[in-house]
């Protein structure tokens, strides 16, 4: 194709998007369009199998068989999310095992949130309610995102989603409701949770460089402040109900605006984090890959299996 | 020699008197792993009484540039609509 006729699909791709039309797969679409998608898809996808990490953690400690079948229930659910959007980025012509390459290597990013640790069972009531509360915000912004498959698959993610951040506030509640040290531990997995749940947004908008763009696609639908702010005035009552405040004493409420004003987020903390440099980056990484690396064997026996089942097969018939 | 398992094609009845509708897709090493890892990842909260898999390169799809004469033959046939035929009034349950 010359650079004009490019230039002229592209004006019609624009136009599609522009109208509200869904993007498919074998559709023709600009080169960065692509590398775009697989780029934002599979870093979503990381973060849902790296999210796995912080919670598995708990299974075995759970206090009650109920929570530890919720928690069951919901670290299953993450895996499956992580399965729904590598499928989607695959059908952008990438395949699954260059997907995980990336990720090993670390040339593919996941949520800088999973480089903190879980270390009391308020955490994960603190995951539930503050981490899962933020990706809901962000994740309903994509449903109506530009490329079908994303699309799709984030309607079915924010269906499942809702009953991870409900039983989290659960656990919150009822520690709450408990002993003096036992709401003294919901305090503290807020205190060490909120911030980095607020950085869960991204950069400010201004230092946001792909902002432009991807709004353009409907890769987002609304900026990163205006996203961290609906959290922030949605989150802030609910503290209020569990009786526990937030860290921030900058926080206050603007009758005026109706919105919340909070304090100043860390960002060399973020970069540092994003950069590799937090608390577990390096224990989450070799989790990951030592699970991969440990299962490569099951992997390679099923496909021998099934290659000999095959074999039988046909010998049978013939 | 690894191998990379194959990727199939889910298709999932929501309840009987529906059609099988795509769910997704899903690698597999052969159709009962394909058949057990659907069930675990598409039907965790009841959405089937039906599962169908199929490997993925058995699918035969048009091409979106072929969309035209495909197509748009059908556009100008209106015709094939109860909506082309005038009718009085008067006539009911037509």
């Amino acid at each position: 194709m010359s650079e004009k006729e490019v230039k002229n699909m592209e004006e019609i791709f624009e136009a599609r998007i522009a109208r509200d039309e869904k993007i498919e797969p074998k559709d023709w679409m600009p080169e960065k369009y692509r590398k775009t998608h697989i780029r934002q898809i599979s870093q979503h996808a990381h973060s849902e199998v790296v999210g796995m990490l912080p919670e598995g953690n708990w299974i075995t400690r759970a206090p009650s068989l109920r929570r530890k079948a919720a928690l069951l229930a919901k670290v299953q659910d993450e895996a499956g999310h992580g399965l729904y959007l590598y499928s989607a980025t695959e059908t952008l012509g990438i395949s699954r095992e260059e997907l995980y390459d990336q990720l090993h290597s670390g040339k593919a990013k996941y949520s800088s949130i999973f480089n903190y640790p879980s270390i009391t069972w308020a955490d994960i009531g603190a995951i539930g309610w503050l981490v899962d509360g933020a990706a809901i915000i962000n994740q309903v912004a994509l449903c109506g995102t530009s490329f079908g498959p994303y699309a799709r698959a984030m309607v079915r993610i924010c269906k499942e989603e809702s009953f991870h951040q409900r039983q989290g506030y659960e656990i919150m509640l009822t520690l709450c409701n408990g002993t003096p040290e036992q709401k003294e531990m919901a305090q503290d997995a807020l205190n060490r949770w909120w911030w980095p749940s607020l950085m869960m947004f991204g950069p400010r908008d201004e230092d946001s460089p792909h902002t432009a763009q991807s709004m353009k696609w409907k890769l987002k639908r609304k900026t990163n402040d205006e996203l961290r702010q609906q959290f922030v005035d949605q989150t802030v009552p609910q503290a209020d109900i569990l009786g526990i405040t937030i860290p921030d004493p900058d926080m206050t409420y603007n009758p005026e605006t109706g919105h919340y004003e909070f304090g100043e987020i860390d960002w060399d903390e973020f970069w540092q984090v994003v950069k590799g440099h937090g608390p577990c980056n390096k224990e989450r990484m070799e989790a990951r890959v030592g699970a991969w690396e440990r299962g490569s064997w099951v992997r390679e026996a099923a496909m021998s299996y099934a290659e000999k089942q095959e074999k039988k097969k046909i010998a049978k018939a013939s | 020699m690894k191998k990379e398992w194959p990727l199939w094609e889910v298709f999932v009845r929501s309840k009987n008197g529906l059609e099988h509708r795509h769910f997704g897709s899903l690698h597999a090493a052969d159709a009962e792993m394909a058949l057990e890892n659907a069930r675990d990842v598409y039907t965790r909260r009841n959405e089937g009484v039906s599962i169908w898999v199929v490997e993925s390169k058995y699918i035969t799809a048009s091409n979106p540039e072929d969309h035209g004469e495909l197509f748009e033959p059908a556009q100008d046939k209106v015709y094939r609509h109860p909506t082309f035929y005038n009718l009085p009034d008067e006539v009911k349950h037509m």
